[in-house]
């Protein structure tokens, strides 16, 4: 392994850590107002649906909209059993099991 | 450990295909399995091996994955509400395992309750394995594995929709996450990169103390104004 490469990881390394630890270290054993943490306490369902939705309705790069893809489709019964079950095992298997019949189909 | 296996299972196919394109960039696969040790975030590994196979050179790659990576902040922060008189030693090795599954299936546990730090930071450990051992496979030759099998690639979105489901607690949770949802996807059609992830959460969370200020919750939450 090259030197180049080397310092490449480590550096791509310490810049991923630092936004990891910092929080942790400078949130965590104190008291923080109750403004930051309601704040907080909407950061998990805010970044979860943040994460979740550009990839239901857009593909490729540059990013396109699209609404007719499997992800999109096969998601409306995988949210409805989640809602139903809150089995995060059940919604896994079974999303898995939607998106595997309806690649079959749309291809 | 059993607790990190839907995450396990979506690392596998995630892990192979970027094994498979570090390969194709030049990288052995022990180079690779380095790099899944010290960096341990996905898309940003994704974007560093297709600018080296570009030729990049090493700070615009080192800048790229500080840019993609700085969701992390927003998640550790949420995190630290949960890890509460833990010392700076074990904070420091739980902030290695930060990552968008393991903080999303940890936060929903912490809640739920029945959940420690030990628990979780195995739960860390043990996604971190899986995605170690898959993208170094990948590397040895993942294209003879074929794609698409049994689903698996929806393994990580059908997690994260039923972690979004666990996540709301209520109205305004349900309104913070279709904002949220709503903006994110618009901004990710407006600009390129993955910064529509932080700009979106952080306009809907804000959004959402706000809006609890202002229609408050019965008289306790007007008293607090």
């Amino acid at each position: 392994m090259n030197t180049d490469y080397l310092l490449l990881v480590l550096g791509m390394g310490i810049v991923t850590y630092l936004p990891r630890w910092i929080p942790l270290i400078f949130l965590s054993n104190r008291r923080l107002p109750e403004w930051l943490r309601q704040w907080l306490d909407f950061i998990p369902a805010a970044i979860l649906s943040a994460l979740i939705l550009p990839a239901l309705v857009t593909t490729g790069e540059p990013r396109q909209l699209n609404l007719f893809q499997p992800a999109l489709l096969v998601s409306i019964p995988t949210f409805i059993f989640a809602w139903k079950t809150r089995s995060l095992a059940g919604t896994v298997i079974t999303g898995m099991a939607l998106f595997w019949g309806a690649q079959k189909v749309f291809s | 450990m059993t607790a990190a296996w839907p995450i396990c299972l979506g690392y596998v196919p995630i892990g192979l295909a970027f094994g498979v394109l570090a390969h194709n960039a030049g990288l052995a696969p022990w180079e690779i399995g380095f790099m899944s040790l010290f960096v341990f975030a996905g898309s940003s590994q994704f974007i560093a091996v297709a600018m080296i196979g570009s030729g990049s050179a090493i700070i615009p790659i080192i800048l790229t994955t500080f840019v993609v990576n700085l969701r992390h902040l927003l998640m550790s922060s949420s995190l630290a509400v949960y890890l509460q008189r833990l010392s700076a030693g074990r904070l420091s090795l739980y902030a290695y395992g930060v990552t968008d599954e393991s903080f999303a299936l940890n936060m929903t546990r912490f809640r739920e309750g029945g959940w420690d730090w030990r628990r979780a930071l195995v739960l860390n450990h043990t996604a971190n394995a899986a995605w170690i051992v898959s993208t170094i496979i990948g590397g040895y030759g993942g294209q003879f594995i074929p794609a698409g099998a049994f689903g698996i690639d929806y393994a990580l979105p059908a997690m994260f929709i039923c972690l979004l489901i666990l996540q709301i607690r209520g109205g305004l949770y349900v309104l913070v996450a279709v904002i949220s949802g709503v903006l994110a996807a618009s901004f990710s059609l407006l600009f390129p990169g993955n910064t529509y992830v932080v700009l979106a959460s952080v306009l809907a969370a804000t959004l959402g103390v706000f809006l609890r200020k202002v229609y408050g919750k019965g008289s306790a939450g007007k008293e607090e104004l």
